[in-house]
């Protein structure tokens, strides 16, 4: 394996350069499926059959709580991966983990706000626009759940192993993701909560 | 659940198809632990990561899924055969028609497709192996895994019913109340995962691993058309994705998007499966159009007219596919002005794929043709598919349409655009790659005489449907009555049918014949041909290229013939490989039992069954496995030995 000093350690083998390119297409693949759910959403917004409006069920507060936490773990993957190029392992492990807590605080915000919908009578099950509003943000906090297992995964390599280029390469590539997350949740947040509460 | 309602009952050919998967089976484990060969085929093929044999793996799975959809197909031709005809009921009747067009589709073009491209993708660019040779794997596993999921529904618990598209409320379980259609949502998104992964796979190969001075306008016309064909899937499946998601959250977890009431809306899985349906269209047929560009310009021993006019108008074809959806139901009422648009777009694909056929005559224009039979489908489907096409621009007249729409002439449109496009470009792939692979020729007489059985049929049994759905005749009919008048042509129809099946049988048996007394190819180059994949010995070695090539223009091989030049130079280096790993096909072991659980909504065990799909992961994130080196003594033997000289 040829290992390329002169650039930084996640794109310093030809394997790890594919491997970033490949997650950059993945993510494009990512983009077409929320798109989707996006545009199910759209469709069937009006559709609340005997069931109620999203301007009845959604509350501001844990939904701002939600994005200030998921908006401030981005910044802290992007400290940890900085941390990384610096090659201080410690800070990087640490802004990882805070990124990690923030993603759990984040998801225990969101199945609160899910077993209240479900507490008020608005289930999944109550009609079309209810099916599409938790289906969107169902797939967005699977996607979060993942990323908790996965970035939970990484960090014990890094601890393990020190920074190689794999484990570099994964940790690069899983930031890619979590901040592909926060972007879905800035068009959650502003078309299906700010616009849906207006 | 009683055990009455988990398996297929009450139909003598069901018991009969259980009775021969089981003697299949015992047959299967009976000679492999006799010949003592599960260690071959574990270290071998189950864990290969190897591009070639995943590939054939790919091929042989097509071949296969080729002859469950015939059956399927001859089974429907037997029953309409005659008026009033009782050999299926009408739910069987469903049944057939539906697994019929979710295995040809998906089952068989896709697999042979990816197959093909896996073989001669990486050797046409002048590449070790894919971008990524496990996930590679792990697609396969997933498609393979998908289809055999699909398969056993029909013995257990029943097959889909609502035909391909599973257009809702039909699929709904007031109306399928069987099993079937999740088997539909679940081996579909299994197998889909896996065809999405292909394509991410390809387009960082094909964009990143191409051989030095191999630039994008010097890559042969099938490497193109895969390209294109990869941009087309990684946008197209996720939209598939959801839309199987929220059929899979319908049916089994109540909620309501299709649903009659409550809000939902039918016509949203209609416009989701076609916005996703049409591009897969062209899924199959643009890599069809690379391999017939390839085999052309081989067999005509001139370089390919209108190399660029070829790559503008896929492009043009390949945006112009996620425009036209909505031509798949324009009598479903959605106003004159919508109609109007997918019209123009409809049609306008016509443009592009007209310049292509025109390229391919004026490749042929003073050519030095030889009659091969890669080259013999190859001429038949510019007359075959063009019938198709221009019933196509028919079908795309909105007011029109209200005259064919869901009849035989549709059908007859679809199979003359699917088969001498997508079959037979698979088929003449296989025939022109073949030694390649195996290092010798499927005998050329046997070939051409399947060719003519193939080509003539094919004709037989599907122009009669044309005069058919004009006269009036739907599709998806079990049977009519003699007073319809449709009886002649649908017997007419059985017979080709009945010819087609002879031409398959025939192809297959050439397989055999080829292997037992086919003359070996020592030159590794049978046909002249001009790409790159021909520079290699056949079999080709695992590593492919001992020194990699450094291309100059378009058809470097075939110039470096003839200027005597060589495409090499340097010394051998050690060659980096990936290793064999059994973690793909555990985990797609893994999504089947998944799929299957979930189906039949057992909770517990999905769950279960889920869990080891994640540690299969967790077991990839953690491994450590930097791949082999082969020293360079031993490729210098393998090539020695390859080329038939003495070391």
């Amino acid at each position: 394996m040829k290992i390329d000093h002169a650039k930084p350690l996640e794109y310093s083998t030809e394997e790890n350069r594919l491997k970033v390119l490949g997650f950059w297409i993945f993510l494009g693949a990512e983009i077409v499926l929320f798109s989707t759910l996006f545009a199910v959403y759209f469709t069937l917004v009006n559709r609340t059959g005997n069931g109620p409006a999203g301007s009845h069920i959604f509350e501001l507060t844990p939904v701002m709580v939600e994005t200030v936490v998921l908006l401030t773990s981005s910044f802290t993957i992007g400290l940890g991966i900085h941390a990384m190029r610096l090659g201080a392992k410690k800070a990087m492990m640490t802004f990882f983990g805070i990124t990690l807590l923030l993603g759990a605080v984040f998801l225990g915000v969101e199945i609160t706000e899910f077993v209240t919908y479900v507490h008020e009578g608005a289930t999944i099950q109550t009609s079309a626009f209810l099916s599409s509003l938790f289906t969107l943000l169902g797939t967005h906090g699977a996607h979060v759940t993942f990323g908790l297992l996965w970035g939970s995964a990484i960090l014990l390599q890094v601890k393990k192993r020190g920074f190689t280029p794999e484990t570099a390469n994964k940790s690069f590539i899983f930031s890619l993701y979590w901040h592909f997350l926060d972007v879905v949740w800035i068009f959650i947040f502003s078309f299906v909560y700010l616009k849906g509460m207006m | 659940m009683k055990w009455d309602e988990f398996f297929v009952t009450g139909e003598p050919m069901i018991y009969a198809a259980m009775v021969s998967i089981v003697l299949v089976s015992v047959a299967i484990v009976g000679s492999l632990t006799y010949f003592k060969k599960w260690g071959y085929l574990w270290r071998n093929w189950l864990t290969t990561v190897d591009h070639k044999k995943i590939g054939v793996m790919y091929i042989i799975a097509a071949l296969l899924m080729l002859f469950r959809g015939g059956v399927d197909a001859l089974l429907m031709r037997a029953q309409t055969a005659v008026p009033e005809n009782g050999l299926l009921d009408g739910q069987h009747y469903n049944e057939i028609f539906t697994t019929h067009g979710i295995i040809m589709i998906l089952f068989m073009a896709m697999p042979f497709i990816i197959g093909l491209m896996n073989v001669v993708i990486p050797l046409q660019i002048g590449a070790r192996d894919v971008a990524f040779p496990r996930l590679n794997a792990v697609s396969f596993w997933l498609f393979f895994f998908g289809a055999m999921l699909l398969n056993l529904s029909f013995v257990i618990g029943g097959s889909p019913d609502a035909g391909w598209s599973a257009y809702f409320p039909l699929a709904s379980t007031e109306f399928s109340p069987t099993v079937g259609n999740n088997y539909y949502s679940l081996s579909l998104q299994i197998a889909g995962i896996g065809t999405l992964m292909t394509g991410i796979n390809f387009l960082v190969t094909i964009l990143k691993m191409r051989a030095p001075g191999m630039t994008l306008m010097k890559m042969p016309m099938f490497t193109w058309s895969i390209l294109i064909t990869s941009v087309i899937i990684i946008f197209a499946f996720p939209v598939l994705t959801v839309a199987l998601a929220l059929m899979m959250l319908d049916r089994q977890f109540g909620t309501q998007f299709f649903a009659m009431q409550n809000g939902g809306m039918d016509m949203l899985w209609a416009n989701l499966f076609w916005v996703w349906g049409h591009p897969e269209v062209y899924i199959v047929i643009l890599p069809a159009f690379g391999i017939y560009s390839e085999i052309i310009s081989t067999f005509a021993r001139k370089n390919l007219y209108g190399y660029k006019s070829m790559v503008v108008s896929m492009v043009a074809i390949s945006l112009l596919s996620f425009l036209v959806w909505v031509h798949h139901f324009y009598t479903m009422g959605h106003g004159v002005m919508v109609n109007s648009v997918f019209s123009i777009t409809t049609m306008a694909i016509a443009v592009p794929t007209g310049v292509k056929i025109f390229n391919w005559l004026f490749t042929l224009r003073k050519g030095k043709i030889s009659f091969t039979s890669p080259m013999l489908y190859a001429l038949a489907f510019i007359p075959i598919f063009t019938i198709g096409g221009v019933t196509g621009v028919m079908l795309a007249m909105a007011s029109a349409d209200y005259q064919y729409h869901n009849t035989m002439f549709l059908v007859a449109h679809f199979h003359y655009v699917l088969i001498p496009g997508t079959v037979f470009a698979v088929i003449a792939g296989y025939h022109y790659w073949f030694p390649k692979v195996f290092g010798f020729r499927l005998n050329e007489k046997l070939a051409k005489w399947a060719f003519w059985f193939i080509a003539i049929s094919f004709n037989v049994t599907f122009f009669p449907l044309f005069i058919l759905g004009l006269n009036g005749m739907t599709r998806r009919m079990y049977t009519y009555s003699a007073s319809t008048g449709y009886g002649p042509l649908n017997m007419l129809s059985m017979v080709g049918a009945v010819g087609l099946t002879i031409g398959f049988l025939l192809l297959v048996y050439n397989i055999y014949w080829s292997t037992r007394y086919a003359k070996r190819d020592t030159t590794g180059d049978p046909w002249d041909g001009r790409s790159l994949e021909w520079s290699t010995p056949s079999p080709v070695p695992e590593y492919n290229f001992a020194k990699t090539p450094v291309v100059t223009k378009l058809d470097a091989f075939w110039f470096s013939k003839k200027e005597n030049t060589s495409l090499t130079e340097g010394e051998y280096e050690p060659i980096h490989m990936p290793n064999n790993n059994g973690q793909p096909f555990i985990m797609g072991v893994a999504f089947f039992f998944f799929g299957f659980f979930m189906v039949f909504s057992w909770w517990i065990p999905a769950i279960i069954a889920g869990l080891v799909v994640l540690g299969a992961m967790a077991y990839r994130t953690f491994e450590k496995d930097h791949g082999h080196h082969i020293p360079v003594d031993e490729i210098e033997r393998t090539e020695k030995a390859l080329r038939g000289e003495q070391s």
